[in-house]
């Protein structure tokens, strides 16, 4: 049916195609190739958001100050003789990191650095420093934030939509009220949440103290270390999932019913029914569905502005909040700008990456 | 999907209550909210750690909604939203289709280039290019009745064409289109019409779910998310959105009954259109058919 | 009796001033309180009052919410589009004066001998802003809750001590009556974090920086005094004496007022209410002394000239205008601020001599401390609220004030010492 003519792809329509893109081609350079460029030159200088000083030219200082790292690594400490000192639990003795990194004039190279993970070799202390642990720590929250909310919504957007898609009475109105949270801005639901996953007197705790007869103890969900990156998470995928169950839902509508009568005569189970004829038939949306969930999820910023400000202990740091935190918080636009540069060009690999597997494969 | 077999009874009911159990977990923050828009401040934080945070018991008043009104323009803020939304969205719908039907269909230079630079802006998070677009838009001239001036700041359109070029609007449509039937083109082309008619009237019509889907997606941004570039391009009350508004309530004392009556009616222009694009959702249930 | 006086002026006003063929001056002026329908109302009138009672200036009033505000003054400041006359929040005066968004403020200083010392902006000798009000802290109690205890009731001249503070807090919570003997408002991330706990450090004898030179933060936020705060800090949330970081916004709001909290440090903004709830009963008592002395923050809301302004003294004359200890009354009798000077505390129900909250003003003329007078403050506040918050979740003391202390010093540099190196 949707044989393509070879013919017209090599007619040229050079100024048809620039007449009918170029309004759109030129506010998208106006006011965002524009800026972002602007921004780039920033990240390569000390300017200020606002100050009296000049801008000076400082070359890749912010980039390193973000990114340096290195690798410290502690022998036991000795005595005069050589013998190894051990303290009263007859472990081994080491000089703290602190003394390396604060005012040692030996090792410059660590200056101001923090230890970010470590390890032993035999008996040395080998650490990994870094220079903006608060930084690096953003990063890793956001790649994870990244994995693990980009199949868990996707899936359960694709299990909303099948659930969605059956012959009963009354879809519509299920439809919309999975789809409320969505309407609502992220920032209000925020705020919500925040009396939903309080510690003390929380309406989550209350609810699942409830369903288990008490048996359940209370979590103080923004307030721990471990579950607020994911009470984050849990709260977003509740947000947004509605929208991916939406494109989901279109892309099920595109499979021709006779597949499904056909795999039905060959007495085919539900689930081979979805894994052969559903699933290769959304492979398009899945696509769009996972790029959209990636580039909403990079951006991780009012969620966390919102309940945590990057708390407790950095745990629910974010690359987006970083860059606001420095650029506009702190003041410091090139730093913030340096910020913005790495994430476009982390997830611009990234996004190659992604389109050069799916090509492979179809 | 299991279309032949008539389900049970018991099937259905099943079905039902897994429906309607997945209905309590999207809806209970949303009845929270309006519950306590009912309710005075004291007993709204009381009640916030029991069931009765969903229950319209108590003293239950418009009050909320009365002191919202007169503690800030709220109708100015919505309707400053809504025009900045709508005209934003259409712009973005007109242009963005238009500049998708070129880069699916016309073969020109430059084109691929220039598809993969507008893919990559995807990418940047507005937060991080605010500031140098302020520097931009405040250098800007423009044409007024008042005659030639500089500077954008301060009104309508600096809230609206900055928003309009859109990446994700452009490669929605691309992603659409280039699954359409060729032949219908071709059909068109043969029978004398421009590329414009083409476009005009062999796509758009039969292009009403992506439309849907742009649109609800695009108001989404304008509508629920203004809160930075307003804040920063806008100095006076007269052309505050709706997020801007919110902050009115947010005193040294919050005034949480007030934000909840707030909250609640900012929901709705977004309800209603949503609600009339349920339309062209189903529409697209039938006629993405065409794809396979 | 308000309103009377506010018509005849501006009868007057208009019958001697309208045939006036000169034309009047406008004046831009930002105001913070956007939402707030009593600082609105009392603000019109001054400027009304203002308008009639001359005839070169008229001003022209925009507010702007105030979680907003900082942003909004800052890209105006970018973009040249800042008004004739702003109100500030002080510690960030200094910043905003460095920065070139404002100009010296020519008011005599005459006028304003009689002033809270929080109340008056100067930055490198000259004067940039002076407030109506100042805010005070105070911690909030029950005398019958106290008396049950035990625990003696605290004066200006006999504040609790540091082991006197942590004794009333381990008996209070041994009573198991309460969910906390102490609540500090901690899910309010933002100013409020070196506002209110600040000065807890400075009377440890820490700092946020080195005052003598403005040109580093160690040893001031990292010395022994300062790990000594941390240690402290920690222990509240450890002991459970205090809700932490994660605290839900319904508890800091009626937590006291409901009787989960025993104590609680909270602001002056707060007193009419809890006096409201708890009558004769309710005691607003003095910060502890951790050693160097018991300290509250200073400095509030106040006016100042922008740069941009073409007209300083119209706008210095409308300032002028505006701290007459009448409107400075008028705001503390409205929202409950201690009013900028003695005299118009005289005038108001709540602070004068003998008044419920007299205590107040004696608080801030005693104690309070105003944050680093220097630019680089609106990179320390950030700063600060992260270690503090951060110490209450557990973080090692001594590793947090050090990476502050890098931080700060590296802003410093950055900016060449803020001008004061030299």
């Amino acid at each position: 049916m949707s044989k393509r003519t070879r013919t017209t792809s090599l007619e040229r329509h050079d100024l048809t195609g620039w007449l009918m893109a170029g309004p759109m081609i030129f506010l998208i350079f106006m006011f965002l190739v524009l800026p972002f460029v602007l921004g780039f030159v920033f990240s390569f200088t000390n300017q200020r958001l606002v100050s009296p000083n000049p801008t000076q030219f400082v070359g890749m200082s912010n980039f390193e100050q973000l990114l340096g790292a290195g690798i410290l690594v502690r022998q036991p400490e000795t005595d005069a003789n050589g013998v190894l000192k051990r303290d009263a639990n007859g472990d081994l003795e080491y000089q703290s990191i602190r003394s390396y990194t604060r005012n040692n004039p030996d090792y410059p190279q660590y200056e101001g650095m923090k230890e970010f993970a470590g390890f032993d070799w035999g008996d040395a202390k080998i650490s990994f420093v870094v220079r903006d642990l608060v930084f690096v720590k953003a990063l890793l929250n956001t790649l994870a934030f990244v994995i693990v909310v980009a199949p868990v919504q996707g899936g359960l957007a694709l299990l909303l939509a099948l659930l969605i898609n059956q012959k009963l009475k009354g879809m519509n109105l299920f439809r919309t009220i999975y789809f409320m949270p969505v309407v609502m801005s992220i920032v209000v639901v925020a705020l919500l949440w925040r009396f939903i996953y309080a510690g003390d007197h929380g309406l989550l705790n209350s609810i699942l103290g409830f369903l288990s007869l008490g048996a359940f103890k209370p979590v103080d969900w923004l307030g721990n270390a471990h579950t607020a990156l994911w009470s984050i998470l849990g709260m977003s995928v509740w947000q947004g999932v509605g929208f991916h169950m939406v494109i989901w839902l279109s892309g099920l509508q595109t499979i021709p019913v006779s597949l499904y009568e056909a795999a039905e005569i060959e007495g085919a189970t539900n689930w081979q029914k979805f894994r052969f004829v559903t699933w290769p038939g959304l492979r398009n949306t899945a696509v769009l569905v996972l790029i959209v969930i990636t580039m909403q999820a990079f951006a991780l910023f009012a969620q966390v502005d919102v309940m945590t400000k990057g708390g407790p202990l950095d745990s629910t740091q974010s690359i987006v909040f970083q860059a606001v935190q420095r650029g506009y918080v702190k003041q410091d636009i090139a730093s913030g700008s340096a910020i913005s540069v790495i994430l476009f060009v982390l997830v611009l690999s990234i996004s190659l990456v992604q389109r050069y597997l799916t090509r492979e494969r179809t | 999907m299991a279309r032949n077999k008539t389900p049970s009874k018991l099937n259905i009911a099943l079905r039902y209550t897994v429906l309607v159990l997945v209905a309590l977990v999207f809806i209970f923050p949303v009845v929270f909210m309006l519950m306590s828009s009912f309710k005075p401040d004291d007993q709204l934080l009381r009640d916030v750690s029991s069931i009765r945070a969903f229950l319209p018991i108590g003293d239950i008043s418009l009050d909320n909604y009365f002191a919202a009104f007169e503690r800030a323009p709220v109708a100015t803020f919505i309707f400053n939203s809504v025009l900045v939304t709508v005209v934003t969205v259409g712009a973005a719908l007109f242009l963005g289709s238009m500049a998708a039907f070129s880069f699916a269909y016309l073969n020109w230079k430059g084109r691929d280039f220039i598809f993969s630079i507008i893919l990559a802006t995807l990418i940047i998070p507005f937060e991080t290019i605010a500031i140098p677009l302020l520097l931009e838009v405040n250098n800007l001239p423009w044409i007024s009745a008042q005659g030639f001036t500089i500077g954008w700041l301060n009104s309508y359109r600096v809230q609206i064409i900055p928003w309009i070029g859109d990446g994700l609007t452009i490669f929605l449509f691309v992603q659409y289109f280039k699954d359409l039937p060729r032949e219908l083109i071709d059909a068109a082309r043969v029978d004398g019409a421009t590329w414009f008619q083409v476009y005009w009237r062999v796509i758009v019509p039969i292009s009403g779910p992506v439309f849907a889907t742009a649109a609800i997606l695009k108001f989404l941004v304008m509508y629920s998310q203004q809160y930075l570039w307003p804040l920063l391009v806008t100095q006076s009350e007269q052309y505050r959105p709706v997020m801007v508004g919110l902050q009115y309530f947010f005193q040294l004392n919050v005034a949480w009954g007030e934000v909840m009556a707030y909250l609640s009616i900012i929901t709705v222009p977004v309800l209603v259109f949503y609600l009339i694009l349920q339309r062209a959702f189903i529409a697209s249930i039938a006629s993405t058919g065409i794809k396979g | 009796m308000k309103r009377t006086v506010f018509l005849c002026g501006a009868i007057l006003s208009a019958g001697l001033f309208a045939g006036n063929a000169m034309a009047q001056t406008e004046l831009s002026m930002w105001y913070h309180g956007a939402g707030n329908k009593v600082e609105r109302s009392i603000i019109v009138g001054i400027i009304n009052d203002f308008n009639a009672s001359q005839s070169d200036y008229t001003v022209k009033l925009e507010e702007f919410p105030q979680a907003a505000y900082n942003d909004s003054v800052t890209a105006a400041a970018l973009s040249k589009k800042l008004p004739d006359i702003l109100d500030m929040d002080g510690p960030n005066m200094p910043n905003w004066a460095w920065s070139g968004y404002l100009q010296p403020l020519d008011i005599p200083e005459s006028k304003l001998a009689n002033f809270l010392p929080g109340a008056i902006g100067k930055w490198k000798g000259k004067l940039y802003s002076v407030g109506l009000w100042d805010a005070a802290l105070a911690m909030f109690a029950r005398k019958s809750v106290l008396e049950e205890n035990g625990i003696r009731i605290p004066t200006l001249d006999k504040p609790w001590t540091k082991d006197e503070f942590d004794g009333i807090l381990a008996k209070l919570k041994a009573t198991g009556k309460y969910d906390y003997p102490l609540d500090l408002g901690m899910n309010d991330k933002g100013e409020w974090y070196p506002y209110a706990f600040s000065p807890f450090l400075e009377s440890f004898g820490g700092d946020l920086v080195d005052r003598s030179t403005y040109l580093t933060a160690e040893g001031a936020l990292n010395g022994d005094n300062a790990i000594a705060w941390g240690n402290w800090w920690q222990s509240l949330f450890q002991n459970k004496y205090a809700p932490g970081t994660s605290e839900s916004p319904s508890d800091q709001q009626t937590g006291f007022l409901d009787g989960k909290f025993a104590l609680q440090w909270n602001g002056n903004w707060n007193a009419v209410k809890a006096m409201d709830k708890f009558g004769d009963d309710m005691l607003f008592l003095p910060a502890p002394d951790f050693g160097h002395g018991p300290k509250i923050g200073a400095a509030s809301w106040q006016f100042g000239v922008t740069s941009e302004s073409k007209h300083p003294e119209g706008a210095a004359k409308f300032i002028e205008f505006a701290i007459q200890d009448k409107y400075l009354a008028q705001f503390s009798d409205a929202i409950g601020l201690i009013p900028a000077t003695s005299t118009a505390a005289a005038l108001t129900k709540n602070y004068a001599p003998g008044g419920p909250l007299a205590s107040f003003f004696d608080l801030s003329k005693a104690q309070a401390t105003l944050r680093p007078v220097t630019p680089g403050y609106t990179f320390i506040s950030p700063t600060f609220i992260k270690v503090a918050a951060d110490i209450a979740d557990g973080a090692d003391v001594t590793d947090t004030l050090d990476t502050a202390v890098d931080s700060i010093n590296a802003d410093i540099e950055k900016n060449d010492g803020y001008g004061f190196k030299n």
